[in-house]
């Protein structure tokens, strides 16, 4: 297991290497010099402003240097300053001489995305474990059909268009929910118990967006992997043991369908993390996901270049966290009968 | 082909498919005005006979622009999954015919490329060039090979060492001639239905890019950006919201059913 797991972190260290490539040389796609591009598409930047890109991505020096220097500030966390929001770190709060505080970009609005999608994956996870036993259990009935059907309904409908009609309709026509920010106005004047009321509130909308189509893949993943497993010799014998069916499904099937959700969540971190692009921005949720929309539009290439990054690297984390998780889980992994 | 016309989900898929593909090659026929033109007289008039899905806040004909958005959604589509099934059968196919160290170094960079979430990594692509529908095309193409690589590389290691392989490599035939005449053929199954599935997932993504003003610009009409108007107006103007947002959910949808509906079909393991 130890050695599974050395092995396993050593493995992150070419990726890492790897990440750090493909973002450099995405920033070096521009036409020309990204100081020219940036400039063109933010008329507010100044020489000045310029002039501080050039230096810190030493565009005067050769490529391989560049990269070299970079490479050294990203592993020392130093992802440089904004230029869009007033020179705030990308990363973390840095100190200034006066020793007042600016809190880093990434590190505000990552903590929310993560809220969001934790609440998507414990959603998903529950769902779809209901759902697809569900349909399998009752295959070819119409339990069956009508949870297919929603699985195909949630693969093809864009999910920013769902929004909108949630918005409309939720939020405009009926005003049950709160369609934009975290916090409602008064969230200041509040309770802790209303306010803990009131995040939730803003919470729903972006939740269910951003796991739909989750939902819908694993219902359809549980589904399969629950058929297979009824069909597998040590059911019938459970079978004929004489147990009831309700603890063959749920304690000997069961188990066995879920285990490798874990692997599953893992792959599935890159697609809930891009996919926060659209939830955020639509209702206004100051995530990763709007951050990056945000600093696209204004062109702010240390911001894109920290989160891309950052991005990656908690999809590795999130895969190595997986990937021990299912080593954990599965006795025959964990004794080490099977790699 | 009598097990396509009796497998209800694939017809329905090609049913879509085909309506969509009409609209976009008669959208010069059929759409009753210039998509583009801005009629300050009309704007934001609800669906009616005279523009039977309404106008937008320009005054210009949805009805007309939904069907020149068909042709936008389809090219993309294509050219997007044509870009990355290329990648994907190349890669996939120099992995699993040669193994050794160029299988690992090509697997280790579809590893790579699926730790980086892909939306991020579009959007930051397209920040850095400028968005247009082109390079919107190369970009979800450029970045969605890796699966059909695997699945490819997959086919072939299973395929690689079969007697009509084996066969065909004593009788001195070429690396590029066992390639393309033994073992794509027999691992095509896969690669078609992987690509019907990638192409409505490009579908989704171009029209996401351009609900967010990233994919194709005005005054070119998409699905997309229809909605981004139908945003702008949704508490006066439903039909600018209604419309696009169904044409992309049935078009995914189409795509998917036939995908589906095709692993059936050619799968010889369902031959009852």
């Amino acid at each position: 297991m130890i050695t599974y797991l050395i092995k396993r972190i050593m493995w992150m260290i070419p990726m890492l290497i790897g990440i750090s490539l493909i973002s450099f040389f995405i920033m070096h796609l521009a036409p020309g010099d990204i100081t020219s591009t940036e400039a063109s598409f933010n008329p507010k930047a100044s020489e000045e402003s310029r002039q501080r890109l050039r230096e810190t991505y030493n565009l005067d020096k050769p490529v391989m240097v560049q990269y070299g220097l970079w490479l050294k500030r990203i592993v020392q966390l130093d992802f440089g300053s904004s230029f869009a929001s007033h020179q705030r770190p990308v990363l973390w709060q840095v100190k200034d001489k006066n020793g007042n505080i600016s809190k880093g970009l990434i590190q505000e609005a990552l903590p929310i995305t993560l809220l969001i999608n934790l609440f998507g994956i414990v959603i998903i996870f529950t769902i779809s474990i209901i759902l697809g036993t569900l349909s399998a259990v009752k295959k070819n009935t119409w339990v069956d059909k009508a949870i297919t059907l929603f699985v195909f309904i949630g693969f093809a409908i864009p999910g920013f268009w769902l929004a909108l009609l949630l918005m409309y309709w939720t939020g405009v026509n009926h005003q049950w929910l709160p369609i934009s920010g975290l916090h409602s106005l008064n969230y200041q004047n509040l309770s802790m118990f209303s306010q803990l009321i009131d995040l939730l509130k803003h919470l729903v909308l972006p939740v269910f967006i951003s796991s739909l189509s989750g939902l819908a893949g694993i219902s359809l993943y549980v589904r399969n992997g629950m058929l297979e497993i009824l069909n597998q010799d040590f059911i019938t014998t459970a079978r004929s043991k004489g147990l009831n069916e309700k603890k063959v499904i749920f304690i000997h099937a069961l188990k066995n369908a879920i285990l490798p959700l874990i692997t599953i969540v893992g792959l599935s971190i890159p697609g809930l993390i891009g996919g926060s692009v659209i939830a955020e921005s639509i209702f206004s949720i100051p995530g990763m996901g709007k951050l990056f929309y945000d600093s696209v539009l204004m062109r702010d290439f240390p911001v894109i270049m920290g989160i891309l990054t950052i991005g990656s690297v908690l999809t590795l984390i999130g895969n190595l966290i997986a990937d021990l998780g299912y080593a954990w889980a599965d006795p025959r992994v964990r004794k080490g009968i099977i790699k | 082909m009598k097990k396509f016309i009796s497998n209800t989900l694939a017809m329905a898929g090609l049913i879509i498919i085909t309506s969509v593909l009409v609209a976009a090659i008669t959208a010069p026929i059929l759409s009753p005005y210039d998509p583009n033109f801005i009629d300050i007289e009309s704007i934001l008039m609800a669906p009616s006979y005279s523009h039977i899905m309404g106008t937008d806040g320009l005054g210009r004909d949805v009805f007309s622009r939904m069907l020149y958005g068909a042709q936008i959604s389809l090219l993309v589509g294509f050219v997007a999954v044509g870009i990355s099934t290329g990648i994907g059968i190349l890669l996939g196919s120099i992995a699993g015919f040669y193994r050794g160290w160029i299988d690992s170094l090509i697997m280790r960079i579809v590893d790579l490329m699926l730790s980086i979430p892909s939306f991020f990594l579009i959007l930051a692509v397209i920040a850095f060039l400028t968005p247009s529908i082109w390079n919107i095309m190369i970009v979800i193409g450029l970045t969605s090979w890796m699966g059909i690589t695997r699945l490819v590389r997959a086919e072939f290691l299973s395929l690689r060492n079969r007697e009509f392989v084996l066969a065909s490599e004593t009788m001195g035939s070429s690396d590029a001639k066992i390639i393309l005449l033994h073992l794509l053929p027999n691992s095509m199954t896969p690669i078609i239905v992987s690509s019907v599935l990638g192409i409505a997932s490009a579908v989704l993504v171009e029209s996401g890019l351009s609900f967010l003003g990233l994919g194709v610009q005005a005054p070119t009409a998409s699905w997309g950006n229809i909605l981004t108007d139908g945003k702008e107006y949704i508490q006066f103007a439903w039909w600018l919201s209604l419309f696009p947002g169904l044409a992309i959910l049935l078009t995914v949808l189409g795509y998917n059913l036939l995908g589906e509906g095709l692993r059936d079909i050619l799968d010889p393991k369902n031959k009852q």
